[in-house]
């Protein structure tokens, strides 16, 4: 029987980045799995990152459940540029606080559109700011078989030095 | 490091169907993960029994999020767990995880579930625990539904995890 949930590749930043990139996936596996440990440089407390793939930025859309310090709360959104895996720790955050996150995409080869989970976590110390669960549904509207994947920090700043990002292939048989 | 998260089994959907069913699943991990990319042939519930049971042995808590109400509730002594607790619109793409822990064990089985169901944003997605009240290891998971629900393209696959 075949050991699966193989490291495709990592990228842990020694200096901060504003973006990075897994290209040229194998088409070997059935599933990917991106891990995210992430930290962001803009001046604020907690703020979305942000995933594209084949540098596609339409067809996405997503339903989210959230806990922002606490209160439980759903919104949805269509028609988006990107899939978020959740709020991260930036630079007014407690320092060294990293934010975690899961993708995980099904099926990534196959001709139909993209179901895809998200799963984020930041936690500030602070009972009011900078704290989020998110669990997201997320759907990418295209056919083609995902082959490249950046992951991108919001519209402006950078992840910081330490952020670590690993993408495993899972097989199936 | 010993090799871990195996494939024991999958499925492709050629023909839509109204079960899935996994039988005969080895004792020899710790816990099992069922991962359903669903292309949802109809607009139903999708459930799942564990070793043919169809006792009133099952309970569940689940909340999820509908794009703008976030939702809770739980049950018990039902006959079976549902994947979620909203059908699945025809057409659509979705993505549904179990994780099943100890399952080879002795004691009561503690199930995590997950619904991914965005539909171009609208939908749920939502998270439940259950609990079967049985001691005996799970050897056969059926993913049922009233209906074929499980289309065309719809893979299953059940995955086993060691933790030695």
């Amino acid at each position: 029987m075949p050991s699966t949930y193989q490291l495709i590749s990592s990228n842990t930043l020694s200096s901060s980045a504003a973006s990075v990139t897994f290209s040229a996936i194998p088409s070997t596996y059935t599933d990917l799995v991106l891990r995210l440990s992430v930290r962001q440089t803009t001046a604020t407390t907690s703020i979305t990152a942000r995933v594209r793939f084949n540098s596609s930025s339409s067809g996405y859309s997503f339903t989210i459940l959230r806990s922002n310090n606490g209160t439980a709360s759903s919104y949805a959104m269509s028609g988006d540029s990107y899939v978020y895996p959740g709020h991260t720790p930036a630079a007014s955050s407690t320092a060294n606080a990293f934010g975690s996150a899961e993708i995980y995409i099904p099926s990534y080869l196959v001709s139909q559109n993209k179901p895809i989970s998200t799963f984020g976590v930041n936690e500030n110390n602070a009972t009011t700011i900078g704290n989020n669960i998110i669990a997201a549904a997320n759907l990418w509207q295209n056919t083609a078989a995902i082959t490249s994947m950046e992951i991108l920090p919001t519209t402006s700043g950078s992840f910081d030095t330490g952020s670590s990002f690993y993408l495993y292939g899972i097989k199936n048989s | 490091m010993p090799t871990t998260y195996e494939p024991i089994a999958t499925t492709t959907v050629g023909t839509a169907t109204n079960l899935i069913s996994f039988s005969s699943i080895p004792a020899t991990y710790t816990d099992l993960r069922l991962v359903l990319a669903l292309n949802s042939a109809v607009s139903q519930y999708a459930n799942f029994t564990l070793n043919g049971d169809s006792g009133s042995n099952y309970s569940y808590t689940w909340m999820d999020g509908s794009g703008s109400a976030v939702a809770a509730g739980n049950g018990n002594n039902d006959t079976l767990i549902y994947l979620s607790q909203r059908t699945t619109p025809s057409g659509l793409n979705a993505l549904f995880t179990l994780d099943l822990f100890s399952y080879a064990g002795s004691t009561l089985k503690t199930i995590l579930t997950t619904n991914n169901q965005d539909n171009n944003g609208s939908g749920y997605v939502g998270i439940q625990v259950a609990l079967w009240r049985s001691t005996s290891a799970i050897n056969t998971i059926n993913l049922n539904s009233g209906v074929n629900i499980y289309g065309i393209g719809t893979t299953a696959t059940l995955y086993g995890i060691k933790n030695a």
